[in-house]
């Protein structure tokens, strides 16, 4: 633990740290906190995701200076935006396309912890916190997307919100009081934009706390060895180097490239091929006339396809949200003594797999209309994805793991 | 055993190709895979589409989100030339691209009111617009006598005739299976001209790229600024990136 | 350093070289931000919807009668335009003793306006609308000796706020807590009966 020796220098520097421990949060969660040395591509995507999450708050803060929240004005203010605004263009597709960036981010951030069992003892309030964050961003990436009031805005509102009715007793109820109106309306949109901004300190204290918890415990890594257990003669860990400037100066390395990928979208291609900003959404919204193929985007549409591929509405929106809840069980249901998938075994990898492919194939499923065998496919990946977590409870402890090694695996 | 699964799936993937040989060439107007391949760049294209478009689409459409203004700096059109040439009497430069048709005489005569164009491009697609405005033709069955081969029974007329000239459908029987049952449907095979425009065929194709391009500018008039400025910080994100990781490098030597 | 995953001590470490790159590194990402930045500072500009409302306006004067006044609005101002008699104007100079600022050696105005009655032409006067002390809307007062403002009053302006007193002209009186002259916008006339309020000779298209 830094001690908060800065307090007693002299000057500017003594004045501040006497008043603030500047220096002391400096040492311990910078330049002498020590993470594995053998952090690899998948660790780049926290401090992008941090990154990201600054981006959108920036863009969204100057795009509220020129939207006109309201059903008659909300579409002709992001047009606005779009050509008489000074540079009013790149504010916008730089939040459109960033909110597509972040959840490309924060999956692979996700991912790297099933990959290296980062969710495992003692991390699982680390996980809980991400997973709250998650919710978090869907919520906010949902409202966010119904504010330019577009076609599809309006219609993805309308079918999302309709999902609550499925809920015994208080359904149809609680769908009324969610719009505000008897149909998605100038009700909702304005509290949706209310909420909209609200969730941005919420997002912040959630971010805080997942770093402190983080930080309480240490990094896990690829090899998933708990560095803490060999430490040298001065008490700091063998295989550990201090975030910074280590990290810090291969974070920006991974800033460079993200930008660079992402630089290319916005200024190239926008909207993705329909993917980031669909087309319907080019038309005002329109109650009376629903697009052709009704979507949410592509970061929800694997849940959008458990949802189709069930012929009940009620079983299907419970399942909807079972999936998303699956993953807070995780630290619960690895039986695995290893955490690193390294170390595990055949059974383990092939689950693993199976989850990879069926997700990804149910999100492409979710963009295709719900027909034939679009839905077939879309069962079968559904049992896919599930059983990887009702199964784990078994395959994880009948796993034949390998021998973790006592120290990381690290090649200069 | 590798070798034999290697031909084995090379066989399995080029099967289909046998089934293109197998059919025999047909005479079928392929409309649907015609593309505008239009230049948002080529600035005498989009001053011909602005004026395709004032003299034959805004006697119907506005454009709310357009200025004169805009379009002018834009495709370097002179304010005198706007004014004499493509601003409507009484209309100032600053002023959106409005129609001059009231939305009841529309419903009225029509049946609908035609739809803004400022984003037409980016809500239907270029090339869906190409095709719409390249294939009407002349159906008596229809109230307006008119119809066309992307959207059924339009509300809008062949207001381009004058220059395409008039043609018709000609329609082919062909046997459909669906589901084990068979039936016949009637699907598009080719035009006849029945009466000449003032436009040659080229020509009239010249004429819908121009105006299509138009479109495709004044949806996002922001896009030539955007793709150049993109060079720049592409160019520049590289930079930044060669360095940051040449620093990476030297700090890493430490690590072992 | 320690005897953790790095390095023992410093030797070897070719610092000059360190520094080389973090310089460099931090110049290149500094000219980013910058360039960064902008968008986000230019998009507060006027956009161009406030250029296009602040366009120049133009106002027909063939039913402007003698001693009446209008008051369009140009770029969020109150222009006061209003039609002067040949004696007013040969009166101008009479009170210039009671003025702060006669010859409007102060004031904010274009150049053809530096003439004894602040204007292009001697019976149209084009004033903006504002009282130069702290900007409430100055209110007609044109008939002279009136009983408010005594029987020497010449005819002109009362700002209701706080008192300041301006001329036929927009001049300034003595005693007004208002310093400077009223202010006067581009103009110019197009023909004789009509009047273009924000271009001048000087002034581009639209600009400012």
């Amino acid at each position: 633990m830094a001690s908060n020796e800065a307090a007693d220098k002299p000057g500017f520097w003594g004045w501040l740290n006497k008043r603030l421990a500047v220096d002391q949060v400096w040492r311990q969660h910078f330049s002498e906190y020590y993470a594995p040395k053998n952090f690899n591509f998948w660790y780049f995507f926290g401090s992008l995701a941090l990154m990201v999450l600054v981006l959108q708050l920036v863009t969204g803060i100057y795009l509220a200076m020129f939207y006109k929240v309201g059903d008659v004005s909300a579409f002709d203010s992001v047009e606005f935006i779009r050509r008489e605004v000074s540079y009013g263009w790149l504010l916008q597709y730089l939040h459109a396309v960033g909110a597509s960036a972040f959840f490309i981010v924060v999956y692979l951030h996700m991912y790297r912890a099933l990959l290296y069992g980062s969710y495992k003892a003692p991390r699982e309030l680390l996980w809980l916190f991400g997973m709250f964050i998650y919710l978090a961003l869907m919520a906010e990436a949902f409202m966010g997307y119904v504010l330019p009031w577009g076609n599809m805005s309006y219609w993805a509102a309308t079918v999302i919100i309709n999902l609550f009715s499925t809920i015994p007793v208080i359904g149809p109820g609680l769908v009324e009081w969610i719009r505000g109106d008897y149909g998605v309306a100038d009700a909702t949109l304005n509290r949706f934009f209310s909420l909209h901004v609200v969730v941005i300190p919420m997002a912040l204290l959630l971010v805080f706390l997942h770093v402190v918890a983080l930080h309480e415990v240490g990094s896990n890594n690829p090899d998933g060895v708990e560095i803490k257990a060999r430490k040298g003669s001065d008490g700091r860990p063998l295989d550990g180097i201090p975030f910074h400037p280590y990290y810090t100066v291969k974070d920006i390395v991974g800033v460079g490239v993200f930008l660079l990928l992402f630089a290319i979208v916005v200024f190239f291609a926008p909207t993705f091929g329909n993917l980031f900003m669909e087309e319907a959404n080019f038309e005002p919204a329109n109650p009376l006339s629903t697009p052709e193929h009704i979507a949410p985007s592509w970061y929800f549409t694997p849940y959008y396809a458990i949802l189709r591929a069930v012929p009940n509405q009620r079983i299907g929106a419970l399942l909807l949200l079972l999936a998303v809840l699956a993953f807070f069980f995780l630290p619960w249901l690895d039986r695995s003594p290893v955490k690193s998938i390294r170390y595990r075994g055949g059974l383990y990898k092939a689950f693993l797999a199976l989850f990879t492919v069926s997700f990804l194939s149910l999100m492409y499923l979710g963009l295709k209309p719900a027909t034939g065998a679009y839905v077939t496919a879309a069962r079968v990946f559904s049992v896919g994805y599930f059983a990887f977590f009702l199964l784990m409870p078994w395959y994880s402890r009948a796993d034949r793991v390998k021998p973790v090694p006592e120290r990381v695996t690290f090649h200069a | 055993m590798r070798k034999f699964a290697i031909v084995a799936l090379g066989l399995v993937l080029l099967a289909p190709l046998a089934s293109l040989a197998a059919e025999p060439a047909s005479e079928t107007l392929d409309w649907e895979s015609w593309h505008a391949d239009n230049e948002v760049s080529n600035v005498a294209s989009l001053q011909r589409g602005a004026r395709n478009f004032m003299n034959y689409c805004v006697g119907c459409h506005s454009m709310r989100f357009m200025r004169y203004s805009r379009l002018a700096t834009d495709l370097k059109i002179p304010t005198d030339e706007l004014k004499a040439n493509l601003l409507p009497a009484g209309a100032s430069p600053a002023d959106y691209i409005q129609s001059s048709l009231a939305a009841k005489d529309a419903v009225a005569w029509f049946g609908k009111e035609p739809p803004d164009l400022s984003l037409i491009a980016r809500s239907r697609g270029i090339d869906h617009i190409y095709r719409f405005l390249k294939t009407f033709y002349a159906d008596p069955a229809r109230p307006n006598r008119t119809n066309n081969l992307v959207l059924d029974s339009p509300a809008m007329p062949a207001v381009l005739s004058e220059l395409e000239g008039v043609k018709e459908a000609v329609f082919k029987n062909v046997e459909v299976t669906v589901d084990g049952k068979t039936a016949v449907e009637k699907h598009f095979d080719h035009f006849v001209t029945v009466a000449p425009g003032q436009l040659t065929a080229p020509e009239y194709d010249a004429f819908v790229r121009d105006t299509v391009n138009f479109l495709d500018y004044a949806g996002e008039p922001a896009q030539v600024d955007r793709r150049s400025i993109g060079v720049w910080v592409v160019l520049f994100l590289l930079v930044f990136t060669w360095f940051a990781y040449l620093l990476k490098k030297e700090y890493w030597k430490d690590v072992h | 350093m320690t005897d953790a995953g790095t390095m023992a001590n410093d030797e070897g470490v070719d610092q000059s070289r360190r520094k080389f790159l973090t310089v460099a590194t931090s110049a290149t990402a500094a000219v980013g931000v910058a360039f960064a930045v902008t968008p986000f500072i230019a998009s507060w500009n006027p956009s161009e919807r406030a250029r296009a409302l602040g366009a120049p306006l133009l106002i027909d004067l063939s039913k402007l009668e003698l001693g009446q006044m209008i008051t369009p609005v140009w770029r969020k101002q109150p222009i006061y335009i209003f039609r002067r008699s040949p004696e007013i104007v040969a009166q101008l100079a009479a009170h210039d003793g009671r003025l702060k600022d006669p010859k409007s050696e102060d004031s904010v105005q274009p150049t053809y306006a530096d003439n004894e009655q602040r204007s292009r032409r001697a019976d149209v006067a084009v004033l903006i609308g504002t009282c130069t002390h702290l900007g409430c809307l100055p209110k007609q007062h044109f008939e002279p000796g009136d009983a408010l403002l005594g029987t020497d009053w010449p005819g002109g302006f009362l700002c209701p706020c706080h008192g300041s007193r301006f001329d036929m002209a927009g001049r300034v009186f003595n005693g007004s807590p208002a310093s400077t002259n009223l202010r006067i916008p581009p103009y110019s006339f197009p023909t004789d009966n009509t009047l273009l309020i924000g271009q001048d000779e000087t002034t581009a298209q639209g600009a400012a």
